[in-house]
């Protein structure tokens, strides 16, 4: 199936999300599409599957012109979407959520579950991608969710895939499965339609990269024969430093410390075990790991989220235990959750309501009771400005930005105030490589204000871009903190719960 | 960490066992207390015969008061003591009813003492009025399950019960005093729909305002028309129908094969909308509009038309649980006669936990309180009456606030849905 956009145009109020699109998917291809945040990526893709209705252009599928005004046409069109936030019902199985809208009915409309379940059990294995039916969805990892979102698509006999940064939320040995899913899929004569900010991936699976730069196409290119850096560089307009300029740091006391550390869920299970270090004002230490290894827990028994078992945490000498959450913030810590539409924005207020998330009381915002919408405003446009936050305006709700421009107004409002510590998870998740470098930035210049700088973050290159010293989590262990510099793969095999020393040994080899 | 906000803590888990128990205890000082020392007879008399006959008659249940009495206390103590200690683990909330039953056990027989209680009268008074409640409840499990929340129930109860008496007069049928109460029911869905599913409006106001609208309107019609017009309020009203031979089994019989066609239809209704709820595509689409709509219209389901059809199914559910007061309990219309059943119908949606055949479980406690209260004036027991009647409520009270614990609405309840 040969899909084309022809001037392809959608406004916002206040944005042109969609400048006079032109894109040509071939059959059998794996079309990547790279972007800055808000560059329209998501937007185009949704116009494709029927969700937006574009205000000029037309799309045609082997050379006949389509309408695509629901997503009912456009799966019937044989185009499938993953999309950036899944769309999957919690409470339902795999099958359920597979079948859900293209259902098999026995007699009085009766479900019939079994077929559902061996055809969605034989979908899986044939594709690469297995996973069992029966399992509810909300008792599955990401990873998982995503094959049951890609399934879904197959299902409904996909010749057109389009994966809006499916990679974000994987680990690295889960995006490879994804990758030799892809290979398959497209084996066929099928094509794919991959979104994604790691240029690398582009480099790993993509025949041809088209680049959006705020609505309009601006190159198309082959990833094979172009650069990173150049990617880089199409796709923000400007020379994109893809290292961070580091210099040594020079740590001082310690600003966090925690100590004998062991956080149970609520079924009484042992998440985080007896997990101890020290984070220094003027360094930076970064906590990597497979997502799910405890991190989370971790983060929120230091931001006092969650209750303690057992030992303490320390921040700026005061014990956090026993502390409201808004003696905490007030005392100095700044944190960027790792799930910013849950922890970290309010979707229905403004931008300009969101930089001040935690502060709304103090002055100047309020006086004598009372909002100061001037000042609340003046204040946002500032940081807008200084993180390049793309937004119509300071008063557009925060749920309409797109997803990196959200995480750079979390990274705003939690950077702008001096702060004895920082906790960062997945500080750069779903951003642009531009704005990665601008976030990065920002974090080395926290930490030589002399600001204790804990990163959590699965991404590698992320690890080794920051940090002046490196733990590794496991199981809810921590191994480690270790002096950088320690080689990726050493960092990579401890992830994996390889023995530190082996992994050292064997890193250091290479 | 979504697994912490759905699953209980073990500390969560001891201090409900403890509570639990403290509220045994209660039971046990009630019982042990006033119920073995104000007995005003020596044995009470449970008769399990009913009056219009069956296949064959069973002996009276004769038992001496105070030593019964003794032996549930003793029953329920050691309930309350295992609470206090381990706690019963996964089945905390099962042995809480025991103990309740056990109590009620006991109070039926410091009630029955020096008397006779007909046990099938209890029991068909129970079916009787749990049958609007059953019916309400449903209405609410099929507009939540979609997304709507719907607290108008009250409101749709009234409106049916005025339009069938109305119909029914006027016609001289009950089956078309039926329809004039489905249409009125539907009529305020149809008033929710709209301004909730279509115009977005906050759910819980709308609610609000219809019951406020249905009772005004109901009311000014009452005063203004009905009571100048008494021919147009003299429903007829359905009979009681049998089953033959099944109706004649003791006990059962009475209780479940003699009834009207609103009592037979709720059973029916019950059975027939959990099937198709959980069962069937069209429950499965009904379900993913509630939890997730916009992955339901992402595979091209339509949300707001499947909203519409579920409230409106629950305003034809509804209308009929309306019906039953002037087509089969009382047979003529007056105001406010639905008495707060609306509301009770929706803790029964909150207690069942959603689903039909546990919002009928609450339905038929709700409904035994009700007879309970009936019965208790017949043995002519020292409460002063009034405060019978608040029985109803204050179980309603005590369950919701006591054994619901958390609850796992429909993800997206409430919500209205707004594309892109
Ligand atoms: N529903 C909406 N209402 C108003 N504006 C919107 C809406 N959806 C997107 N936008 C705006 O359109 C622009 C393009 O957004 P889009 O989500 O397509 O970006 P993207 O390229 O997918 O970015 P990211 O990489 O951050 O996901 C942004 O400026 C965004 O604020
Ligand atoms: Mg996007």
């Amino acid at each position: 199936m040969r899909l084309e956009l022809r001037g392809i145009t959608k406004r916002f109020p206040g944005v042109i999300a969609n400048d006079a699109v032109d894109l040509v998917i071939e059959p059998g291809e794996v079309h990547g599409l790279l972007g800055e945040n808000g560059a329209g990526k998501s937007t185009l893709m949704n116009i494709l599957y029927g969700l937006y209705a574009a205000d000029e252009g037309e799309i045609l599928i082997d050379g006949q012109p389509v309408e695509l005004r629901e997503p009912d046409d456009a799966i019937a069109a044989g185009i499938g979407m993953v999309h950036q936030h899944f769309m999957l019902v919690p409470v339902f199985t795999v099958a359920e959520n597979i079948v859900l809208g293209v259902e098999h009915t026995r007699r009085f409309g009766k479900l019939d579950r079994r077929r559902a379940s061996r055809e969605v059990g034989e979908l899986a294995e044939r594709s690469g991608l297995p996973v069992d039916p029966d399992a509810l969805v909300e008792d599955l990892p990401v990873g998982i969710q995503q094959r049951v979102e890609i399934l879904k698509a197959l299902y409904r006999n996909a010749q057109t895939l389009i994966l809006d940064e499916p990679t974000a939320v994987l680990t690295p040995q889960e995006a490879d499965d994804l990758f030799e899913a892809i290979r398959a899929f497209t084996g066929e004569g099928r094509s794919v339609v991959f979104i994604s900010h790691k240029l690398g991936e582009h480099r790993a699976i993509a025949d041809r990269v088209s680049v959006l730069r705020r609505g309009r196409i601006v190159g198309t290119a082959d990833p094979r024969e172009t650069s990173e850096q150049e990617l880089a560089n199409l796709m923000v307009g400007r020379p994109v430093s893809l290292v961070v300029d580091k210099p040594p740091g020079s740590p001082a006391d310690p600003a966090i410390e925690v100590r004998g550390l062991t956080v149970e869920n609520a079924a009484g299970t042992v998440v985080v075990d007896e997990v101890s270090f020290d984070v220094r004002r003027g360094e930076i230490l970064a906590i990597a790991g497979v997502e799910g290894n405890g991190q989370s827990p971790l983060v929120r028994a230091l931001t006092g989220l969650q209750p303690i078992a057992s030992g303490e945490v320390l921040i700026a000498g005061e014990p956090v235990a026993g502390r409201s959450r808004k003696q905490i913030l007030r005392g100095g810590v700044g944190q960027v959750p790792e799930d910013r539409g849950r922890d970290g924005l309010v979707g229905e207020f403004s931008v300009a309501q969101n930089l001040i998330l935690g502060r709304w009381d103090d002055e100047p915002f309020t006086k004598r009771q009372t909002l100061q919408f001037d000042v609340i405003g003046a204040h946002a446009r500032q940081l807008v400005e200084a993180y390049d936050i793309r937004t119509p305006s300071v008063d557009t709700p925060a749920a309409s930005l797109s997803g990196g421009n959200q995480q750079k107004v979390v990274v705003a409002r939690e950077f702008d105030l001096p702060i004895d510590a920082l906790v960062a998870s997945q500080p750069t998740r779903g951003v642009d490589v531009g704005s990665i470098e601008y976030i990065h930035e920002r974090i080395v210049e926290k930490r030589d204000e002399g600001t204790a700088v804990l990163i959590i973050s699965s991404e590698l290159d992320e690890v080794l871009a920051l940090a002046d010293r490196v733990a590794v989590m496991f199981h809810g262990r921590l191994v480690g903190p270790f002096e950088m510099p320690v080689a990726k793969e050493a960092i990579g095999s401890m992830m994996a719960g390889t023995d530190p020393e082996l992994a050292m040994a064997r890193g250091g080899e290479r | 960490m979504s697994a912490v906000a759905t699953t209980t803590s073990a500390a969560a888990k001891t201090r409900r066992s403890r509570r639990f128990g403290a509220f045994s205890l209660l039971l046990v000082a009630v019982m042990g207390g006033a119920f073995t020392t104000t007995a005003r007879g020596d044995t009470a008399t449970f008769v399990l015969n009913d009056a219009r006959g069956q296949l064959f008659d069973l002996p009276a249940l004769v038992l001496p008061v105070v030593p019964t009495v003794i032996v549930l206390t003793i029953a329920v103590a050691a309930i309350a003591a295992r609470q206090l200690t381990t706690g019963f683990g996964d089945r905390a909330v099962v042995m809480v009813g025991v103990a309740s039953g056990l109590f009620v056990l006991a109070f039926l027989t410091w009630a029955a003492a020096g008397d006779a209680l007909s046990v099938i009268g209890l029991l068909r008074g129970t079916v009787r009025a749990s049958t609007p409640i059953a019916f309400g409840a449903l209405c609410g499990v099929l507009c939540e399950r979609a997304g709507v929340i719907n607290i108008a129930i009250e409101g749709q109860f009234l409106a049916a019960a005025f339009a069938a008496a109305v119909f029914a007069s006027m016609a001289g049928s009950p089956w078309v005093g039926l329809l004039g109460g489905i249409g009125a029911g539907a009529l305020v869905a149809w008033m929710l729909a709209g301004l909730s599913i279509k115009f977005k409006a906050d759910q819980i106001v709308v609610g609000v305002v219809l019951i406020v609208f249905a009772t005004g309107v109901t009311s000014f019609l009452t005063t203004q028309i009905l009571s100048g017009n008494p021919q147009l309020n003299t429903p007829s009203r359905f009979p009681t129908l049998e089953i033959p031979l099944l109706a004649e089994i003791p006990i059962v019989g009475p209780i479940l094969f003699r009834q009207t066609i609103l009592g037979f239809g709720m059973f029916v209704a019950v059975a027939w909308l959990h099937y198709a709820l959980f069962e069937t595509k069209w429950g499965l689409r009904l379900r993913s509009v509630g939890e997730h709509p916009k992955a339901a219209d992402t595979v091209g389901i339509r949300v707001l038309a499947t909203r519409y059809r579920a409230v409106l199914l629950g305003g034809v559910v509804a209308g009929i649980g309306g019906s039953w007061w002037t087509l089969d309990a009382v047979g003529q219309f007056s105001r406010e006669m639905t008495g707060g059943r609306g509301f009770i119908a929706l803790a029964a949606m909150l207690v069942g936990r959603y689903s039909p055949v546990g919002a009928f479980g609450a339905a038929l406690l709700f409904g035994f309180a009700d007879a309970l209260a009936t019965s208790l004036q017949l043995l002519g027991v020292p409460i002063p009456s009034t405060l019978l009647l608040t029985a109803p409520f204050v179980v309603t009270i005590i369950v919701v606030a006591g054994l619901v614990g958390r609850l796992r609405p429909p993800a997206a309840n409430g919500q209205p849905y707004v594309k892109g």
